[in-house]
């Protein structure tokens, strides 16, 4: 058997191109996948903290859908939506949308009341106290849910081989399939972690800009 | 191929009592799943729930537990499997061994979180009457930590067993063979029948451990929250 290494750097260089769109593509479908999520989820959440019965069966609702393994919600979804990359984004919305909504349901449950209040008494409308006092203090925990459900959709995203749309995880099954080409795999493993971490640093500046209260206190 | 034929095919190999029944069917695979499960959850349990009491109840490594919890969720579980499979580990064990590696930081911090924030008055208390520090550990702060260790135990079940199905497209038993079988002969109606078994099973599983964790638990220990 020929010589089989974990790690090459001409597998690299002669499939950069390849290398590059299956990476590309994985982190424009994780990054689509947690804006429309995040579109979602924080008006949802925005309402079940105003209407509190409300709270209670969309947080259970969620976390049942998170309960279902993405392999299984995959399986269930191409059939009826088609092979490819709709079935793969629909699902790691659905992912998504749990830890964003909870996230932010926590946030604002948490913005103290004697803020509201004075924001009230100073003679803020609904519409004012939410956009300046609410929603601001509830970022940081907004934010941190943003954070955690993309890089847990980035790891999910590979799953999608098994409907044909895995960005870096076609990589992956197609070194498995391959008579075990470690590179390939190991490649692909490596560069699926890498785009965690970039857009979970990208993240962390963009909150950094967006909440400068914050600097100087521990995250 | 027609969307109405896939719901039908699935629905005429569900109602097939053959394919519950016959050997490698339904059934079979689905005790085997548990199986599996139970393996990786008991696996990771052996290591996370020592080690986490230990550094809970000593107050050390929260940066390292924290750490492994967060790093653990942006590497790939299919990659891992697909690793070992490379790597010349196939099949069952290797099912177990990386379902049990994405179960371990789970069941580690729940474990040291419960230990770390048993009350410190009832802590002092034990002290106080002359405890030794593995009786404070083992009388005081890991009962007090049960509801959050029976909410991490809860999670890495239902974790584990959505995560061996990953394993069947490497060869690996459980479930998941439904999917990855029809997959490769392009029966899609298989696909669509065992996506479906594998969710019923993880919410039944959900369920279930819910349910013991609740009959086994004594009420004023009962967590309200649900930690992951």
């Amino acid at each position: 058997m020929a010589d089989n290494p974990w790690f090459s750097w001409s597998y690299v260089t002669a499939n950069a191109d390849v290398l590059w769109a299956r990476t590309a593509e994985h982190a424009v479908l994780t990054v689509e996948a947690v804006a429309i999520a995040a579109a979602i989820a924080v008006p949802l959440g925005l309402l079940a903290v105003r209407v509190r019965w409300l709270a209670a069966p969309l947080l259970g609702l969620t976390a049942a859908l998170y309960t279902i393994p993405s392999l299984a919600l995959f399986a269930i979804l191409a059939p009826i939506m088609g092979i490819g990359r709709a079935p793969v984004l629909l699902g790691l919305v659905v992912y998504a949308l749990l830890v964003i909504l909870r996230n932010t349901v926590a946030g604002l449950d948490s913005v103290d009341p004697a803020a509201v209040d004075a924001a009230r008494g100073v003679g803020l409308s609904p519409l004012q106290v939410l956009a300046r006092v609410r929603l601001p203090n509830a970022l940081p925990s907004i934010l941190a849910g943003i954070r955690l459900a993309t890089v847990t959709t980035v790891a999910l995203v590979t799953v999608g081989v098994v409907v044909g749309y895995g960005g870096l995880g076609q990589l992956m099954f197609q070194g498995f399939r391959n008579n075990f080409y470690r590179a390939e795999i190991l490649t692909a493993t490596l560069a699926c972690v890498a785009v965690a971490l970039v857009l979970d640093l990208v993240l962390w500046v963009a909150g950094r800009a967006l909440t400068p209260w914050l600097r100087g206190r521990s995250a | 191929m027609t969307r109405t034929g896939v719901v039908d095919d699935a629905l005429a190999y569900l109602n097939d009592p053959l394919s519950w029944t016959r050997t490698g069917g339904i059934l079979d695979l689905t005790a085997e799943h548990l199986l599996l499960t139970a393996a990786a959850v008991v696996l990771a349990a052996v290591v996370a729930l020592p080690v986490g009491a230990w550094l809970g109840h000593a107050g050390r490594g929260a940066g390292v537990v924290v750490w492994l919890t967060n790093a653990t969720r942006a590497v790939p579980t299919l990659g891992i499997i697909l690793l070992l499979a490379a790597g010349g580990l196939f099949g069952d064990t290797a099912v177990v061994v990386a379902a049990a590696l994405f179960a371990l930081p789970v069941l580690l911090v729940n474990t040291y979180e419960g230990v770390r924030g048993a009350s410190p008055a009832a802590r002092d208390a034990a002290r106080g009457l002359g405890m030794p520090g593995s009786r404070v550990l083992a009388q005081v702060e890991l009962p007090l930590a049960a509801g959050l260790v029976g909410a991490g135990l809860r999670t890495a079940v239902v974790q584990v067993a959505a995560t061996v199905p990953l394993a069947a497209l490497a060869g690996g038993g459980g479930l998941g063979q439904v999917i990855a079988f029809g997959m490769g002969t392009q029966r899609y109606g298989q696909v669509l029948a065992g996506g479906v078994l594998v969710a019923a099973l993880c919410l039944v599983l959900d369920g279930v451990v819910a349910l013991v964790l609740r009959l086994s638990t004594p009420a004023p220990l009962r967590a309200a929250a649900r930690s992951r």
